[in-house]
């Protein structure tokens, strides 16, 4: 009992950490600094501690104290509790979202079973599509309550936009549970110990399609209508500034990391190194004691786990400053007559193959 | 249910990490109130018309296919899951009704709700 409480509060310590102490401020970082060196430019360089600058990473630091000392700026005529309240929507379900992500698999250790995912839900997945579609509130809320025409214009384009795209996500990550059979993350990743039974050889058009959505959803160029800065100033959040802006941001960034840890667990075969099963991971530690062997890799799939991700996260930040800005229309007959059809024929073609 | 725990204290590290920015801002932060600063952006005009007004149908016509198309998501999700199991049956039966869903697509393609101009 006690063993349990230590592991699931070590776990949820673990991922928060990650999650707000590492993730989003430097994410905030690599941001800054991918799109100048894309761009050809230095990019943020100055902040440093005793003269040390560490190529700008102290820019995250110097922003919080920045964004904290700012003003809680809300226009006239604008909703106060609706104005205050959607970055906190937008925020929330962006980090409790990584809870039913497995990010390494069973061990046993001194006679204790670990299971390293904070919580093992048997519903994972509509966990996870229940959660972010909270987001959307966010979005639209603080479009409309600003009482400024440019944010209930992003606010709609959001509503719209978000809608559309999470009735695609969800039919796309059909063929997915019909490959594995099950809602259960770890189940999932469990089944993808051989290498070739990852989901981007069972599923590579779900994938293209999953990740096309879930970028749209997560409204990050090219996708990023709703906030586009060169036709509606700042689209949802033209009102606002300090930390209520941070929140916004704060949330877009953890939902690029969940949407890697989805990716990674769903389509590239979670925890598990390709070629490399469980059991010989195990045997090859076996120098350690038993103990120590699942103590090692342990830390092996939890270090290939988020080798992965940030890999993800490296792709979707090269997308965003790669790819120029969709049109509205563009966006939506992406969704609407090429995503959804294509899903369809997608679970047509996987119930085919899959049916024996 | 013993599962939901560590979600419950993951909702509250979320909501508290959330509440405290904006409780620490609010009371850190400076409050300079005059008329001009606090009008909405306008690019540097007053604001002519307000934004409570009638915007375009289109968007009300997403929310309603959002409603068809994610109720046919929900009923695919138990179906996707037994797959399996349910073996050729199961799947001539989903087939039928994405099929008939898809005529409502069509519908709506061929009507031009889809349409923005």
């Amino acid at each position: 009992m006690l063993a349990d409480m230590i592991e699931s509060i070590a776990k949820i310590l673990f991922i928060f950490g990650m999650n707000i102490g590492f993730f989003a401020p430097v994410l905030g970082w690599v941001e800054r600094k991918q799109s100048a060196v894309m761009q050809d430019r230095i990019g943020a360089n100055r902040a440093d501690i005793f003269g040390f600058t560490v190529i700008g990473l102290f820019h995250s630091i110097a922003d919080a104290i920045k964004v904290l000392t700012k003003e809680d700026f809300i226009p006239t005529g604008a909703n106060k509790f609706f104005h205050t309240a959607a970055p906190f929507i937008s925020l929330v379900p962006a980090i409790v979202t990584f809870c039913v992500i497995p990010f390494g698999g069973r061990y046993t250790l001194f006679g204790h079973d670990v299971n390293l995912v904070i919580s093992d839900l048997d519903v994972g997945l509509l966990f996870i599509f229940a959660f972010s579609s909270l987001a959307t509130y966010g979005a639209v809320l603080g479009g409309w309550s600003s009482n400024n025409n440019w944010s209930l214009i992003g606010g709609l384009r959001a509503s719209a936009q978000m809608l559309s795209y999470e009735v695609a996500m969800g039919l796309t990550i059909i063929g997915v549970l019909m490959v594995y059979g099950s809602l259960k993350l770890t189940e999932i990743g469990v089944m993808q110990e051989n290498f070739f039974r990852w989901g981007i050889f069972m599923q590579p058009l779900g994938f293209v399609l999953f990740l096309t959505c879930a970028i749209a959803e997560n409204k990050r160029a090219p996708f990023d209508v709703p906030e586009a800065e060169s036709e509606i100033v700042a689209g949802y959040f033209t009102e606002y500034s300090g930390m209520k802006f941070v929140m916004f941001w704060m949330g877009e960034f953890l939902e690029i990391v969940t949407i890697s840890g989805i990716v990674t667990t769903l389509f590239f075969g979670a925890w598990h190194l390709p070629f490399i099963t469980d059991q010989m991971l195990l045997s090859f530690f076996q120098f350690a004691g038993s103990n120590g062997a699942s103590i090692l890799a342990m830390l092996v799939n939890i270090a290939t786990f988020f080798i992965k991700v940030i890999f993800f996260i490296w792709m979707q930040m090269t997308i965003r400053w790669t790819l120029p800005r969709f049109r509205y229309d563009q966006v939506m007959k992406l969704c609407w007559k090429m995503i959804l059809p294509l899903s369809l024929i997608n679970i047509f073609i996987t119930g085919l193959v899959f049916l024996r | 249910m013993n599962e939901y725990i560590p979600v419950l204290i993951m909702l509250f590290l979320a909501v508290s990490t959330a509440a405290g920015m904006i409780i620490a801002t609010t009371l850190i932060g400076p409050k300079k109130n005059f008329a001009d600063k606090m009008e909405p952006f306008e690019c540097g005009e007053s604001p002519i018309v307000s934004p409570k007004q009638r915007y375009s149908i289109k968007f009300y016509l997403i929310a309603l296919l959002f409603v068809i198309f994610d109720i046919e998501a929900v009923f695919l999700y138990p179906w996707a899951v037994l797959f399996k199991d349910l073996g050729m049956f199961g799947f001539i039966e989903m087939m039928i009704f994405i099929f008939i869903l898809s005529i409502g697509l069509i519908y709506v393609w061929k009507r031009g709700a889809l349409e923005w101009e």
